[in-house]
């Protein structure tokens, strides 16, 4: 039901919808993902309140295009359900638009989704990284840095 | 003082001052930077830096089988390692489409309560300390001590438990378990009394949490915040209630709403939490499904260094036909008990230690689990798993690219969130009021940075 509302308003911008044990998924095109993430919040059937999580994964060892896919969990307070919103981004053009207007807490997610694989969220007040230090060089969560590369420990600059 | 106040203090005087806070400071459990602009002794801004317990339990994950992260697991939530256990076991056992048995989800629970006790306690009886109430914290971690003994005397260990795993968990509960349980639930509610009479209505301690780090709903909810720091502000959501998981939906317990948000709602919602949860402790022990008991032919229970102590002596007669009493979290657990507690799903599950070291298709089944590349193998795809977490909702997202190991493991750290909405809650206020509201976030440094 969620699904096909999503569908029917935003038409051809939805590559794919599935439910895979029970989670509902949406596998969007990253352009509308604003405007998307307003309606869901929004819309007085689906009001999807809460952005409980904000990740991304890399797919560089499946070697497809895009390579990252940016993860979005949502959950509804009043109608207890969630989905999962997947946005493709590829290497040429790292960026996506930040959710920060709609939900403040998207502000450390994309932070953090930032640090650990490099993606720019547009939009976004202050990207910086959030659990690696400042001088840190590279995102460590790609699939392309490797498990047991060492950088030296720099100090903080102040 | 509102906001709005702050911020015309900032305009009217000229000079405020920069203050680090930590990374490493008495007064606030776990390591973190709070850079606060200050006039006077009010914070007109600050700043939240965190990261600086950063092992990257995300990567590491992605480098061994399913099975290898959950020792990696106990580490996010030091307190309750357990629910963290039982979040990602989950998780994978919906990726395998495995079903626990009866048994093991009831000692799942159990295990599970216990450890959210041991976490609120931790909670009020820190952030109770650093305010001066040196007593409450001795009595509520006294409290905390029985509980842990029963907990080590299940899982063998203190901290680094790795009890519950896909599929089941390490061993069955012991047979004298629920007995040192009943004494603990008996002790941790006196100590709940006494800090109640110590601390509920203590002027001293009432004065410095009400009213202090309020957060309404709204911002909770737009801050993704979870656990007793939603629900103090009077928004009903418990995972265990609302997406009901496990077998919590058969138990009687009731979810404690608070109405202002401060620091006082906060210390009163964990204080019932505890009680109700000790409540779901009772009605699992009643309910639980009976497992394999350990007897001999009359009945009585024989502990293994008896059984060897009379061999020694020659006196074999009529042992042959007994089953020896081990302590189900050694090694050499006894096979029977493995039946009760883990699911039939052979690719899943480790197999009893008797058939890892006395039969070829034992030591087969535990080779191809450990070692990479033969071991478990899920369908490609990927699950988002919630619990209720000391502080929240705990999520996993386990994403599967159809080999032995995980693609990636993302968490879902509860106190995450409520560490970015704490400029909301001290800008505006005193120095000292931070120190109320730090304790009452109960941030656990191995999660929030992971």
């Amino acid at each position: 039901m969620i699904l096909e509302k999503v569908k029917e308003k935003f038409l051809d911008d939805i590559y794919e919808t599935y439910e895979f044990r029970g989670d509902l998924v949406a596998v969007v095109n990253k352009e509308i993902i604003r405007d998307l993430m307003k309606f869901l919040k929004t819309d007085p059937n689906l009001d999807f309140n809460i952005l409980m999580d904000l990740t991304a994964v890399d797919y560089l060892l499946e070697d497809r295009t895009p390579r990252f896919d940016v993860v979005y969990h949502l959950y509804s307070l009043a109608k207890n359900h969630r989905i999962r919103v997947k946005a493709g981004v590829d290497k040429k053009d790292l960026a996506i638009d930040s959710l920060v207007s709609i939900w403040p807490i998207a502000d450390w997610f994309e932070r953090e989704v930032w640090d650990m694989f490099g993606i720019k969220f547009t939009g976004h007040p202050h990207l910086k990284r959030i659990l690696m230090y400042e001088e840190f060089k590279g995102h460590p969560l790609r699939k392309d840095y490797l498990y047991n590369k060492r950088q030296p420990l720099v100090g903080p600059k102040n | 003082m509102t906001m709005s106040q702050a911020t015309e203090v900032k305009k009217t005087r000229q000079h405020t001052m920069l203050l680090n806070m930590g990374p490493s400071h008495p007064a606030m459990h776990g390591i973190i930077r709070l850079i606060l602009e200050l006039d006077g002794e009010q914070i007109v801004n600050s700043d939240v830096e965190i990261g600086y317990l950063h092992r990257a339990f995300e990567k590491s994950s992605e480098q061994a089988g399913y099975l290898q992260v959950i020792p990696y697991t106990d580490r996010l939530n030091y307190v309750s390692p357990l629910i963290n256990n039982m979040g990602y076991s989950m998780a994978v056992e919906r990726l395998f489409d495995i079903k626990p048995t009866e048994r093991c989800e009831y000692i799942r629970v159990i295990m599970s309560e216990l450890s959210r006790v041991c976490d609120h306690l931790t909670c009020i009886g820190a952030s109770a300390m650093e305010l001066g109430a040196f007593t409450a914290f001795l009595y509520m971690i006294k409290a905390r001590e029985f509980i842990y003994q029963g907990i080590e005397m299940v899982t063998g260990a203190r901290l680094t438990i790795s009890y519950i795993r896909p599929g089941g968990v390490k061993g069955d509960l012991p047979p004298e378990f629920e007995a040192h349980t009943r004494k603990a639930i008996k002790e941790t509610r006196d100590v709940l009394k006494e800090c109640h009479k110590l601390l509920t209505r203590n002027r001293i301690f009432v004065d410095r949490l009400k009213d202090i780090g309020v957060i309404s709903a709204e911002d909770a909810l737009a801050y993704g915040i979870t656990g007793p720091f939603l629900r103090s502000t009077g928004v009903d959501y418990d995972v265990r209630k609302n997406c009901s998981y496990s077998v919590y939906d058969r138990f009687d317990f009731e979810v404690p709403i608070g109405t202002t948000g401060d620091n006082y709602d906060r210390y009163l919602c964990r204080m019932e939490e505890m009680e109700q949860s000790l409540r779901i402790v009772e009605q699992a022990f009643a309910k639980i499904p009976p497992g394999n008991v350990m007897v001999d032919p009359e009945g009585r229970e024989i502990p293994a260094a008896m059984m060897v102590d009379l061999a020694k002596m020659g006196e074999t007669e009529g042992l042959i036909q007994l089953e020896v009493n081990l302590d189900p979290t050694l090694d050499g657990t006894t096979k029977r008990y493995f039946d009760g507690v883990e699911a039939d799903e052979k690719r899943a599950v480790l197999p009893a230690k008797e058939d890892t070291y006395g039969n070829i298709e034992g030591l087969m089944q535990h080779f191809k689990l450990i070692m990479l590349g033969h071991g478990i193998v899920p369908p490609k795809g990927e699950v988002y798993q919630a619990v209720e977490g000391g502080n929240g909702e705990l999520g996993f997202f386990i994403v599967s690219d159809g080999t032995g190991r995980p693609y990636r493991v993302r968490v879902r750290p509860p106190c995450f969130t409520i560490m970015a909405a704490l400029p909301l809650m001290i800008n505006g206020g005193f120095l000292a009021d931070i120190i109320p509201t730090f304790g009452s976030v109960n941030m656990i440094g191995g999660e929030l940075d992971r």
